[in-house]
């Protein structure tokens, strides 16, 4: 098989992007993309995450071309882009919606782009078939798309798009028409080929646990704006708002006031007791502090550093249930392979701990 | 907030595409020069008088006791005409889409859907006088009446009901499909008859289109010029008076000025049927029915109605055939047998009806490519592009769709005959076959346009732009993927346009020279001479020349249309 590597991947840089729109209803300009600032790595594969409405394909849509930024600078691969029309841009987009050609069987639309770039005929012969290996779609040449499964059609839609060695892939939530199940096992697959070609990518999507599983680097946005940048690892345990707290999986906010700070490290006073973190921010004595738990790293038992009380239990096969009330606060829990251990039941007192190292102060 | 960046961006893109640049611009100067400047020259030429702007020429044409009546007429006309078709094309609907008939009368129901698209204009006025007339088959020879006058007022409002019922008929049955009939299956749950079930949910939903078919068919009644000059007899319309304006008062501004008015009546219409009821139409019925409708199977409903349908589209049909028949008689009213080709044998030797037919024909051959694909860009354009003057290419070409053919050809001898405002200027076009092919590719545009606009409207525009995100140019994204998908809809614009050529008249009558003949043209002097077996022949053929392009169209979709490659497969 010849070598199917990215001859070249690019870095992407956004330099202080903003989309302006008209609402259609009110008539009035509104920021649908405002002041995004970033840059992508070469052979890197990003995420732009967020709920509906963020301005994830909007920005997507100005990198490939379809929008211009009514503020700032897009670069490819150190090139300013703003003024190139989307063909003449080297990004290669996979939609949502597949937009395979139905006039087209499988292989002309893999070899559409290679055609309009005037490849001789043997080499795209040779391009299609390793392309349509990679994909796990060979034999499938002469099929028309409407005879492929909706898995399989995005298969097609990504190897037209890969064969093209574009310096950067663009993806606008390319699996939401798929079944739970294929989601997953597509997602993996697109993370493979990314890998092995080591090609740029960026991927839009708003289901979280997707952009987790992929990303080097995921970009959460609100609104219009970026609410927080970094690897899934950051944006998980080290989440700068309640907005990514919230956003990135289940989570819990128990609100005090600082207690005592010192070097890496402080003490929030909750419910009259003074709990540990573990943080790297300068905070000072007497200011409001508020921590983030996510639900698996809460510890339940007899014995521990918050007295609670159970309000509801529920066995759910690989975890228990619980929802606690520590003071106020309703907190969450999951308690992994409950079979081993002691089950408390609505109504019961309690007590949680965890490691000062799972919460963070945000 | 800045938003000049990104104008001026899309702008750099639009201008790194020369393609796509080349074509909005031809397209600017081809909506302005022949459709926006023969309108504007006519407003010009009736405000500007001897001494600057005046409104003197507005108001010599009122003073004038026949323009006032031609108003008049044509309102009346157009209104009672309005109102049948939409009703009869009510009944037709709704029979169609809620009564369970039997397969034959469904066949009958699409001859009648059919047949005003295929023939000339002006047919069912030739068969009106053939049956009814004062030599009428059934007047004289079945009811034994002698004096019958058929020309006039009922005339027209006859003949143009018929002609015009069947597009009420497909608009309406569009609409009532998608109504989702649980709401009425509810409302007949709770209890209502199925009149009440009618009146109270059918009805009300139906509304906005039953006034949108009204309109329509209004405005083609107003702009209907055939019909009135070959039945009208001495009531004259505004259109006919425009023409007898010209053509016998030899008063171009006169005419320019009644033209402005007919078109102030069918712009105010078109007005309010697209801007208003359009809107409203698509507001009540938003998506598809859910499920198939349960078909009303009770006799005491199904036989009335379709005995009466059947009866109407009978009635229609044989209206057509009198027409082929008429021109096999030896002499109509006096001498039916025994059957003869004579007629048809006379159109080619003493009539030059091959010189007709290759003219016809070869300009309405010429037109209609040019129609289709010119259609077909603009449809991509306003479907699938962004750009400035957008706005402008759509508004002008669906204006075109209110402008009588009338006008536009007073409008081009206002425009033309003298050249660009009367400067000279492109005075060469004047009395060419080239401005008649202009004009038929103006007249045929908006249909095609529309058409076109709807059948891009379901392709995903995703579909276009991977493959422009992929490289291809405006151009090749055009031809390898935007064409191929409309194929079919490319294919009938294309038909409908040289259908629509080939039968027109109203504007091309006015702008015609002596070096073609036409055969609409020839058409109706014969028709106005009275010779109506020679004016039948000349239909006759005619229609076999429009159905056989027609199904000469559905032979080619049906082998090599794209819904047949994409449905094959299925
Ligand atoms: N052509 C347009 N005109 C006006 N507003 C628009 C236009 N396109 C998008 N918007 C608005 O811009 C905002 C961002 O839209 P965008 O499509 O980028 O959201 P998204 O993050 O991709 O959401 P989703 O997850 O639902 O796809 C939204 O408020 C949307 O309504
Ligand atoms: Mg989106």
């Amino acid at each position: 098989m010849a070598d199917l590597r990215a001859k070249q991947p690019k870095g992407v840089k956004l330099d202080h992007i903003s989309k302006i729109y008209k609402d259609p209803k009110t008539g009035k300009d509104f920021y649908a993309v405002h002041d995004v600032d970033l840059s992508i790595e070469p052979g890197t594969f990003v995420t732009l995450l967020g709920p509906s409405g963020c301005g994830k394909t909007t920005t997507l849509r100005m990198i490939a071309g379809f929008e211009s930024p009514d503020e700032g600078e897009i670069y490819l691969g150190g090139e300013p882009i703003n003024s190139l029309t989307p063909n003449k841009r080297d990004t290669a987009m996979v939609f949502q919606s597949y937009a395979l050609f139905p006039h087209y069987n499988v292989f002309d639309n893999v070899a559409y782009g290679l055609r309009l770039r005037k490849v001789p005929k043997a080499e795209i012969q040779q391009r299609v078939t390793d392309i349509l290996a990679l994909v796990e779609l060979s034999g499938m040449e002469q099929r028309m798309t409407n005879q492929l499964s909706g898995g399989q059609q995005q298969r097609v839609a990504l190897a037209r798009a890969l064969v093209v060695e574009p310096g950067v892939l663009l993806f606008d939530e390319p699996l939401s028409n798929l079944d739970a199940k294929l989601r997953v096992q597509m997602r993996t697959e697109i993370r493979r080929i990314q890998q092995a070609l080591g090609i740029t990518a960026i991927y839009v999507t708003h289901d979280q646990s997707e952009a987790m599983a992929i990303s080097d680097n995921i970009i959460l946005m609100k609104k219009g704006v970026i609410a927080q940048m970094g690897s899934p690892t950051e944006i998980y345990y080290r989440p700068n708002s309640e907005f990514v707290a919230d956003f990135i999986g289940e989570c819990n906010f128990l609100k005090g006031s600082i207690a005592s700070a010192g070097a890496g490290q402080a003490a929030v006073r909750i419910a009259g007791v003074d709990v540990p973190v573990a943080t790297e921010k300068s905070v000072r004595v007497g200011e409001a502090g508020e921590i983030v738990l996510r639900p698996e790293a809460i510890v339940i038992g007899d014995t521990g550093l918050l007295p609670c009380r159970v309000e509801l239990s529920c066995f759910m096969g690989s975890y228990q249930n619980y929802h606690v009330r520590v003071g106020d606060t309703l907190v969450k829990i999951t308690d992994n392979c409950p079979i081993n251990k002691k089950v408390f039941k609505v109504g019961d007192s309690a007590y949680i701990s965890f490691d000062k190292n799972c919460a963070h102060l945000l | 907030m800045a938003r000049g960046q990104s104008a001026s961006l899309d702008r750099k893109k639009l201008m790194a595409d020369p393609i796509m640049m080349t074509t909005i611009v031809v397209l600017i100067a081809f909506l302005t020069l022949f459709i926006l400047y023969p309108l504007a020259i006519l407003l010009v030429d009736s405000l500007y008088g001897e001494g600057g702007v005046t409104l003197d020429i507005f108001q010599r044409i009122f003073q004038m006791r026949t323009f006032r009546t031609a108003i008049t007429n044509t309102l009346k006309v157009g209104f009672v005409v309005g109102i049948l078709s939409t009703l009869i094309g009510l009944l037709f609907a709704y029979v169609e889409v809620y009564v369970k008939m039997r397969k034959a009368v469904g066949g009958l129901f699409k001859v009648v859907s059919m047949l005003p698209v295929v023939s000339p204009p002006f047919v069912l006025s030739l068969s009106m006088i053939m049956l009814f007339g004062k030599a009428g088959l059934i007047t004289r020879f079945v009811l034994g009446i002698y004096d019958n006058n058929i020309y006039g007022y009922w005339g027209i409002v006859i003949v143009q009901t018929l002609t015009f019922f069947p597009v009420c008929y497909m608009m309406l049955k569009g609409l009532l499909k998608n109504i989702d009939p649980s709401m009425e299956e509810a409302s007949r749950d709770m209890g209502a008859s199925r009149w009440k079930v009618f009146t109270t949910v059918t009805l009300p939903l139906l509304l906005p289109g039953l006034g949108n078919a009204f309109l329509v068919t209004f405005i083609e009644s107003i702009a209907d010029f055939a019909n009135p000059m070959i039945i009208g007899g001495s009531y004259d319309t505004l259109a006919t008076t425009i023409y007898l304006q010209i053509t016998g008062a030899m008063d171009k501004q006169g005419a320019a000025a009644m033209a402005v008015v007919l078109l102030c009546i069918t712009l105010a219409m078109f007005a309010v049927q697209k801007y208003y009821l359009e809107r409203k139409t698509a507001a009540t019925l938003t998506g598809k029915a859910s499920r198939a409708r349960m078909l009303i199977e009770d006799k005491s409903v199904t036989i009335p109605l379709t005995v009466l349908c059947s009866l109407a589209a009978i009635f229609v049909i044989m209206m057509y055939i009198c027409v082929p028949i008429g021109a096999l008689f030896p002499t109509w009213g006096y001498k039916f047998t025994p059957l003869t080709f004579k007629w048809f044998e006379q159109v080619f030797t003493k009539y030059r009806g091959l010189q007709a037919f290759r003219d016809s024909f070869v300009l309405s051959l010429i037109a209609s490519p040019i129609t289709a694909l010119l259609s077909m860009i603009i449809s991509y354009l306003v479907v699938k592009r962004k750009f400035r003057g957008k706005g402008f290419i759509e508004a002008v070409s669906i204006l075109a769709m209110a402008v009588p053919g009338t006008v536009l050809g007073v409008g081009y001898i206002r425009g033309y005959a003298n050249g660009l405002f009367h400067t000279g200027v492109l005075s060469g076009l004047y009395g060419t076959g080239l401005i008649l092919i202009i004009v038929f590719v103006v007249r045929s545009l908006p249909t095609g346009t529309r058409s076109g606009i709807s059948a891009l409207r379901q392709i995903d525009k995703s579909i276009e732009e991977s493959a422009y995100d992929m490289g291809a140019d405006s151009l090749k994204v055009f031809t390898s993927v935007t064409l191929p998908l409309i194929k079919d809809s490319f294919l009938s614009g294309l038909v409908t346009a040289f259908v629509r050529s080939i039968t027109a008249i109203s504007a091309i009558i006015l702008l015609v020279t002596p070096s073609y003949l036409l055969i609409t043209v020839q058409i109706n002097e014969f028709a106005e001479k009275g010779a109506y077996s020679i004016a039948c022949a000349f239909a006759t053929i005619l229609i076999l020349i429009t159905y056989g392009s027609v199904v000469l169209m559905n032979i080619v979709i049906k082998h090599f249309g794209t819904s047949r490659i994409i449905k094959e497969v299925e």
